[in-house]
Order: C-alpha cells, then sequence, then structure tokens
C-alpha cells in the first residue's frame, strides 16, 4: 500500500508540473464534418508551425455534431458538409456565418469483376437506391454502358448507416435527379433507405463494397482512390459523363460563383456547366459573427485568412479542390464583418 | 453399463468439453491479436512514444499524448469507481436483505446494461453542457460511472462467499462489524474483488463512445484535468475511420499499445493477488 | 441490535451504495425528460411501431428492440455454457502450471477495445462468415433461420462478436465465484463416491446466485454493446428470424445516429431508444432476481447437494 502512495504522488506531481507547462498558448476547441479532417488537421498543423502560440484542436465528429456544440457553445467553431437549415440558425444564440474553406467530391463505388469503368446518370442511381434496379445487367445501365460486360448479378446497395454529411450530398443530388426520390426518402443527413446495408463511416461503406462482389456504394472521392476502389464517372446536367477530379469539381464551383447567396449556404451538386462535376459540394467552417472570447475570435480570423490563401495549396495533394479565386474575394470580405475585438 | 460406468463417462465427457471451451475462446483471441500485432508492430517506434500526432504526409507522428490522455482518465475514474463500487458492493453483501441492498443490486445492474453512448450523453448533461466545457473530468466521471456496477458486482458476490466462521471469529474476538469486515473479510475476498477491479478497468479502457461527448480529444498533449485530453481509443478511432494506409497503421499501433496497457493492468493485479493469497494461507 | 458504531458502519456503506441508485435515476430521470416531445407524439405506439424515418418524422422502435434482445439472447445462449466451460477448467481441473498463464489470456479478450473487435470483424469475420453462409446446403436455405442473401453482415455475425465480447466478463466472474466455494463443499461429495462431475456440479450449486451474477454481467455486456455490433449487423432497420439478414440495435442506432441529429423530435425520439433499453434492462434484472430468490428460498446456502449414487447401492 505504501509504495502505490508514493507511485501515486509522483504521477500527481508529475501531472501538476506538466499541465503548468504550455499555459501561455491559446488553446481553441472545434468540432464537426469527418470529411475535411484531413486536410484541417494539416492546416491547424502547419498554422501551429508557424504560429507556436496558437493551438487549434478540431475533432471529427461528425457535421451535425459539430452544429450542435456550435449551438450549445461547448467549441468555439464548427465544420459542416451540409449548410445549416433555418431552424438550427435560428436555435443558436448568436449569429453564425458559413465559410466554405474546399470542395469535395462524393462518388459512386462498385465491386464489378471485369466491369471496367462504368458510367451512371442520377436517375440510375436514384433507381438502384430505390430497389427499382436489381441487376447489374438491367437495361438502363446497359444503355449507358454500351458494350461493357454486365454480369446478372444482383445489385447489393451499401449506403452510411450514421448520419453524415456524404450522405447530405448524395441525397441532395438524388432528390434533385429524381422526384420519386424526394418524395420517398427526401434530403437529410440521414434517411430512411429504401434498400441496402448500412456502413459505418466511409471506411465501413468502402470496406463492405470491396468485400461483397456487386455490390454499390458512395463515399469521398478521397476513400475511393485511397483504396483503389473503382468509381464511375456520373452524368452532369449539361449531359457529359464526368469523373470526379480536382478540376471538374473546382468547375462545380466556378459555376455557382453567378448566383452565389450572400451567406454562401448553396448547394452545388447538379451544377450546369462544362466539365463540372456533379456530386460536389462546398464544406463550411461556422464562426458566430460576434462571439463571447474576442481573443479567440481575432485568432480564427487570422487562421480563415490564411487557410483561404496560403492553405489552399496544400488541398489536391490530400484530394480536395481549393476554391475558386472568386468565392475567396467574397469571403474576405465577409471575414471584416466579424467582431474581433 | 452399470451407472458407474456411465457417470465416469459423463464425467470424463465434461472435463474434455471443458477444456474444448477454453480452446474455443482462444482461437478469437488468438485470430485478433494476430490481426492487431500484425498491423501494428511494425509501426511502433520511439517517436509513437514521445511524439504528438502529425497530419498525413509527414514523418514522424506519434500518440504520446494519448497515452498520458489514457493512463489520465482510467486513474482518475478509477480513484472514484473503486471505493464507491467496493463500499457499495460490500453493503449488498453484509445488509443483503434490506430494501436498500436490493435497489443497490437492481441499479448496479441496471448500469451495467446502459449503452456506454447513454452515459456519455448523460455525463454531457450534467458535466460538460452547464459549464460549456469539454474535461477530462468529465471523460473520467463518465468512465468511472461504467466501473461501477462491474466492481460492485464482483464484490457482493465475493464478499457473500467468504464463510460465515470468518466472520463470527472476528466478531467472537471483540470487533466491530466494520472492523471485521475491514481486516477479515475484504483481504479473504480481495482477489476475486481484484478481479473485478481489473475487468472494469479494461472494459473503460477500451470505450470510445463516452469519452466523444465529455473528453472530446486533443491533438496536442494536455493534462490538465478542466481540458479536453487526448485518449487511445478516441485517436483510434478517428485514424481508423479515415482514408490514409498511414493514420491506419498508427491506429493499429495504438490499438497494440493499448490492450498491452491493459494486459500490464492484469498482470499487476494477478501479482497483487498472489501475494494476498500466499499471505493468507500463510506459505 | 444496532449498536453505535455498528449503525455508523451501516449508514456509512449505505449511504455510498445509495449513491449508484442516485445515479441510475439521474439517468432515468435525464433519458425520461430529453424524450417529452417523442413520448407525447407518439405514445406507447413508439414500441411497436416499424418505421423509422427521420426526414418525415415518424420513429418507431421495434426493429431495434428485436435486433437487441435476438442479439443478446443468442449470443449469451453461444457465450454462457462456454464461459461456464472455462471457469469450470481454470477453476477445478487445470494443472496449476498452465493456470496463470491461461487465465491471462481469457482476461486479454476483455481488454481487446470494442473498436478493434469491430474492425478485426469487418476485415476477418464477415468474410468468413460470407463465405459459411455462401456454402449452406439449398435445404437448409429454406428455413427461415437461414433465409436470405449470404452478405455477411448480418444478426449471425453480430451474435458471434458479441459472444466473443461476453465470454472473458462470464467467464472471469464466475471463475473468481467457484474459487471461492470452500473445499469442503467438494470434499463433501468426494467422500461421498462422487465423480470430478458431480462434485463440480456442488461447487456450482453452491455458487448459483454468484453464476447467475457472472451471467447477468455478460448479458448486460451484451445489451448495451455499441461499436463492435455496429460494424457488422448492417444496420437496417427490419425485423426478421434469419441469422444471414442485416439487422439494428438500439444501442446501435442511437451511436449512429445521435451526433447528427438535427431537429428536436429527432433527438427525442432517440433518447427514448435509450430510454426503451433503459427500461427492458431493467426489466431483465427483476426476472432474474426472482430467479435468484426462487433458488434460494427453499435450501439453505450452505446445504450440500445429494450426490448420485448412495454408497452401497448397485446399479
Amino acid at each position: 500500500m505504501r509504495a502505490c502512495q508514493r507511485v501515486f504522488a509522483t504521477l500527481a506531481g508529475l501531472a501538476l508540473l506538466v499541465s503548468g507547462i504550455g499555459a501561455q498558448t491559446i488553446q481553441i476547441n472545434g468540432a464537426g464534418a469527418t470529411f475535411p479532417n484531413p486536410i484541417y488537421s494539416k492546416w491547424f498543423s502547419e498554422y501551429n508551425k508557424a504560429n507556436p502560440k496558437v493551438q487549434i484542436n478540431y475533432q471529427p465528429i461528425g457535421s451535425g455534431g459539430g452544429i450542435r456544440q456550435l449551438s450549445n457553445q461547448t467549441v468555439f467553431f464548427g465544420a459542416t458538409d451540409g449548410p445549416m437549415t433555418p431552424e438550427q440558425m435560428q436555435q443558436a444564440p448568436g449569429k453564425v456565418l458559413h465559410l466554405p474553406t474546399v470542395l469535395g467530391a462524393v462518388v459512386p463505388i462498385y465491386n464489378l469483376q471485369g466491369a471496367g469503368e462504368l458510367k451512371f446518370n442520377g436517375q440510375v442511381l436514384a433507381d438502384i437506391y430505390l430497389g427499382k434496379i436489381t441487376k447489374w445487367n438491367d437495361a438502363a445501365i446497359a444503355k449507358l454502358n454500351a458494350g461493357a460486360k454486365l454480369p446478372a448479378t444482383d445489385i447489393t446497395v451499401v449506403h452510411r448507416a450514421e448520419a453524415s454529411g456524404t450522405s447530405y450530398i448524395w441525397v441532395d443530388f438524388l432528390a434533385k435527379v429524381s422526384p420519386e426520390w424526394l418524395k420517398k426518402a427526401g434530403v437529410a443527413t440521414s434517411v430512411n433507405w429504401p434498400v441496402g446495408l448500412g456502413g459505418k463511416g466511409n471506411e465501413g461503406v468502402s470496406g463492405l463494397v470491396q468485400q461483397t462482389p456487386g455490390s454499390i456504394g458512395y463515399v469521398e472521392l478521397i476513400y475511393a482512390i485511397q483504396n483503389k476502389i473503382s468509381y464511375g464517372s456520373v452524368q452532369n446536367a449539361d449531359g457529359e459523363f464526368v469523373r470526379a477530379t480536382v478540376q471538374s469539381v473546382t468547375a462545380a464551383a466556378g459555376a455557382a460563383v453567378k448566383n452565389m447567396p450572400k451567406d454562401f449556404r448553396v448547394s452545388i451538386t447538379n451544377a450546369p456547366g462544362k466539365g463540372v462535376y456533379p456530386i460536389s459540394s462546398f464544406t463550411w467552417l461556422l464562426l458566430y459573427e460576434n462571439p463571447k472570447d474576442k481573443a479567440q475570435s481575432k485568432v480564427m480570423v487570422d487562421f480563415v485568412k490564411w487557410a483561404l490563401t496560403d492553405g489552399q495549396k496544400f488541398a489536391p495533394d490530400l484530394g480536395y479542390a481549393p476554391l475558386p479565386a472568386e468565392v475567396v474575394k467574397l469571403e474576405m470580405a465577409v471575414l471584416g464583418t466579424i467582431k474581433v475585438s | 453399463m452399470n451407472r458407474d460406468t456411465i457417470r465416469r463417462v459423463r464425467s470424463t465427457v465434461v472435463v474434455w468439453l471443458s477444456g474444448l471451451a477454453v480452446l474455443l475462446a482462444l482461437v478469437p483471441l488468438g485470430m485478433i491479436l494476430f490481426f492487431v500485432v500484425a498491423r501494428g508492430l511494425f509501426s511502433l517506434n520511439l517517436a509513437f512514444f514521445t511524439h504528438m500526432p502529425v497530419p498525413v504526409g509527414e514523418a514522424g507522428g506519434g500518440m504520446a499524448n494519448s497515452i498520458v490522455g489514457t493512463l489520465m482518465l482510467i486513474g482518475m475514474g478509477a480513484l472514484f469507481a473503486i471505493p464507491v463500487g467496493v463500499i457499495s458492493g460490500v453493503y449488498a453483501a453484509e445488509f443483503g436483505g434490506t430494501r436498500l441492498a436490493t435497489m443497490v443490486q437492481f441499479a448496479a445492474d441496471t448500469l451495467n446494461g446502459v449503452p456506454s453512448i447513454v452515459i456519455g450523453v448523460f455525463v454531457y448533461g450534467i458535466a460538460v453542457l452547464p459549464v460549456k466545457q469539454f474535461s477530462a473530468f468529465a471523460g473520467s466521471l463518465a468512465l468511472g460511472i461504467m466501473m461501477i456496477p462491474i466492481i460492485t458486482r464482483t464484490t457482493e458476490e465475493l464478499v457473500k462467499l467468504v464463510p460465515m466462521s470468518l466472520r463470527e471469529g472476528a466478531l467472537a474476538l471483540g470487533a466491530t462489524r466494520a472492523r471485521a469486515t475491514m481486516s477479515v473479510v475484504l483481504p479473504a475476498a480481495a482477489p476475486g474483488i481484484i478481479t473485478g477491479v481489473v475487468l472494469a478497468l479494461a472494459r473503460i479502457a477500451g470505450e470510445t463512445a463516452p469519452l466523444l461527448f465529455t473528453a472530446f480529444n486533443n491533438r496536442f498533449f494536455s493534462t490538465s484535468p478542466g481540458q479536453p485530453i487526448s485518449s487511445l481509443t478516441v485517436q483510434v478511432f478517428t485514424y481508423a475511420i479515415s482514408p490514409y494506409e498511414e493514420w491506419h497503421r498508427q491506429a493499429w499501433a495504438g490499438a497494440l499499445v493499448l490492450v498491452t496497457l491493459v494486459l500490464m493492468c492484469s498482470i499487476l493485479a494477478r501479482l497483487a493477488t498472489r501475494r494476498l493469497e500466499r499471505l493468507q494461507t500463510g506459505q | 441490535m444496532f449498536k453505535g458504531r455498528e449503525l455508523g458502519f451501516r449508514l456509512g456503506t449505505g449511504a455510498v451504495a445509495f449513491c449508484i441508485v442516485l445515479i441510475v435515476a439521474a439517468i432515468g430521470w435525464e433519458l425520461v425528460r430529453q424524450s417529452q416531445l417523442s413520448i407525447a407524439k407518439f405514445g406507447l405506439g413508439f414500441w411497436v411501431h416499424d418505421i423509422w424515418d427521420p426526414v418525415s418524422g415518424e420513429f418507431g422502435a421495434r426493429p431495434f428492440i428485436w435486433g437487441t434482445l435476438y442479439s443478446s439472447v443468442l449470443a449469451l445462449l453461444l457465450a454462457g455454457p462456454i464461459a461456464l466451460g472455462i471457469a469450470i477448467f481454470l477453476s477445478e481441473l487445470c494443472p496449476a502450471s498452465l493456470r496463470t498463464p491461461l487465465t491471462f489470456l481469457t482476461e486479454l479478450l476483455a481488454a481487446i477495445p470494442s473498436i478493434v473487435y469491430g474492425l478485426w470483424g469487418i476485415y476477418v469475420l464477415v468474410p468468413i462468415v460470407r463465405s459459411l453462409e455462401s456454402s449452406l446446403p439449398e435445404s437448409l436455405k429454406m428455413v427461415p433461420l437461414f433465409s436470405g442473401p449470404p452478405v455477411g453482415v448480418g444478426m449471425l455475425a453480430a451474435v458471434l462478436i458479441l459472444a466473443v465480447m461476453v465470454i472473458p466478463f462470464t467467464a472471469s466472474v464466475a471463475r473468481e465465484v467457484l474459487k471461492a466455494v470452500p473445499m469442503s463443499q467438494r470434499e463433501g461429495a468426494y467422500a461421498l463416491g462422487a465423480t470430478k462431475w458431480e462434485a463440480i456440479q456442488a461447487a456450482l450449486y453452491y455458487a448459483r446466485t454468484g453464476i447467475i451474477g457472472a451471467v447477468m454481467l455478460g448479458f448486460g455486456r451484451a445489451l448495451g454493446e455499441t461499436m463492435a455490433v455496429t460494424m457488422v449487423i448492417g444496420n437496417t432497420p427490419k425485423i426478421s428470424l434469419s441469422l444471414l439478414a442485416p439487422q439494428y440495435t438500439m444501442a446501435a442506432v442511437l451511436a449512429n445516429e445521435f451526433s447528427e441529429a438535427a431537429d428536436e423530435l429527432y433527438l427525442d425520439a432517440l433518447i427514448e431508444v435509450g430510454l426503451v433499453l433503459f427500461i427492458i434492462t431493467l426489466t431483465v434484472n427483476v426476472a432474474s432476481r426472482m430467479l435468484i430468490w426462487k433458488m434460494n428460498r427453499p435450501a439453505v446456502k450452505r446445504k450440500p447437494v445429494r450426490v448420485a449414487t448412495p454408497v452401497g447401492e448397485a446399479a
């Protein structure tokens, strides 16, 4: 018992000592979407190297989680793949600004031996997810993929088990191209999926698809690339079949710039234009316009300015598309309205 | 075949079946350990234990903050769970028939069945929301609450099994109830209680969900109880659901460290138990 | 009857023990309080309604209740005998040299984080289950228990993983309980000519409430397990008898949808799922307590069980 007490006292002493170090640094907590976590962690790390007194601690707990914690004021900033709804904005104790940071894409992945690269359009994808198309050699799929070897296998549909921004982007697109989807399932981070298995996280979905022959799913582009899963091209509003690349995703945002709302809360799925990838989306950082802690506010504003300029160069390597210059310009103006003192 | 032979055969069959049961349990254990070690061993290096996490593409990241964080969370949680659990178990065993004892037994069993995420949400409501701050303290509170039912139940069952003769002997020598319990009954039941504590520690060391909304997580090194703190489980979870092979390797290394940590706790407990048993039987 | 220090001891320990009751009551209270909207809207129908639709605001918990109970009961049926076997082996039959390492190993199963179980499940267990399911003979596929496409994720994978997670808990507690049975019990049985198994039966009888406690501990674990289950069960809210079908549990849906639940009704419905699980756990505990009470009633705890053949009686 005596030895136990001594060990404990030493540990407690060490803990107190260590917690004393670093008392002058300013730590800011943020939470939100998992999708931009890789680029955000790069940004916060680079920013910390340039400004050692600034520690920005971001945790990917999910878009909705980020919104909720921001409203509860347990974190200073949030991050989301799907813009806040009017009800959510009303529940927040202050005005919340949406600031786009990068662009991402959701791609249809599939596991079909010998099929090569497949083409899809919104209607076909919606019908597959509605359970109306059940076999790979269905006429609708064959029509888009003349010459491809499509077996008579059953399609195993995979979706996200939990609520997620990725799902939001996917169903947002489906609802725009299929009125039946809009009616039957709707648009939300979690819907009542008519058919399919639920995989946990992007990782769970890619894992299930990789291991289940004849399956189809949807994941963020970076997951398909990193796990080397086949993903198809999707027909955009102009009729072209486009694969998700950095260029085609940035093009989707460029097309939306003309009608960009002042608060940046816009969906860019199924955007018109040449070379546009139709299942693209902004991901936003959420900041209060007039937060209580002005010191943290100043730090965050400085950070976002850096992220929108110097930070963008890190995006393509990590599988994200940088923002078009016009959007950055509009954002800088909005950043100026945040109270920092 | 006479009845004696039947009985003997039955006995032999049971002996073999129980040995088989042990083997059956060892198969998944072997598979999982192999899985974790094969993927995690080669990512373990000195940097892992001394550095903070780094973004993708940079070399030399580590989980030093998570290791310290997990130790702190488990330590703080155990600090309040062990006394509460043991004392409650003693009460339930010693005063078994009373209404309070029955309520305590119910409560402990129910608490054991509450999903870890519900406990996390509960602690979020009482310890995070009112102060608008995620903290290591809240995390350890959630973990401690999860430990209590296991410790209580084990303590209760083992104290009940201590023979009445031991208690009566102590009381006959003039000890008070409290003294008899502290000096005679608890030490007799100690080996089993320690097993219960180790089980509880193992259980919470591997939990993620209750920490997500209480201790949050921390990219940076922190040992302050009032600030968010990193933990091996949450960090492993975050890495595992990412798309990068590097982060996956870090996740496996983290899982390996976690399992080793709990194994060490178990070894220490086992040594302590053996010492106690030797003291009791006078070897 | 209560001397001063006696009373102090009783009050002191009682007060601490009461804290547990307080915590559980507080959790129950919070669960009720935060699910008001959902309770008001759906009432008792929540328990029997089959649809879970966050978009249209229609919520029913029956698929999850089914999934949780089905998976936990099956897991217990699988894990219980194995855990008991392990406990018996380690406490009664094991040669002393093997005892410590084997005890370690079985406890090690409890040390593995549930997230690692989940990942192992999805990468190793599910493919194995899938090939098992694919190789089922056609005749067996007719039985509702085995119907459905062999996707791998589903009830069977969940039951297997839950069983593996439950075994170390039940086995460890049961082992400790059996170790604590006085040798006199077994010696008495041997003296009466019992075989090894019959002597073990005597010990088991003596320790029966402890064994039930160990089983209940395991059952509670199975009911509340979240991470590992959600990765291998398929997360589909449909009720099915088939082991091959993807299903959903209460803990899994709560964990999956909680952080993203947008509107108040959705959040409250999720919390009500937690409340339902809470009530079910309470009910199961009541049932097991009554079982223990019935088992204890006629006999005094220390009465040794009667051994098979009295000495001298021929076949």
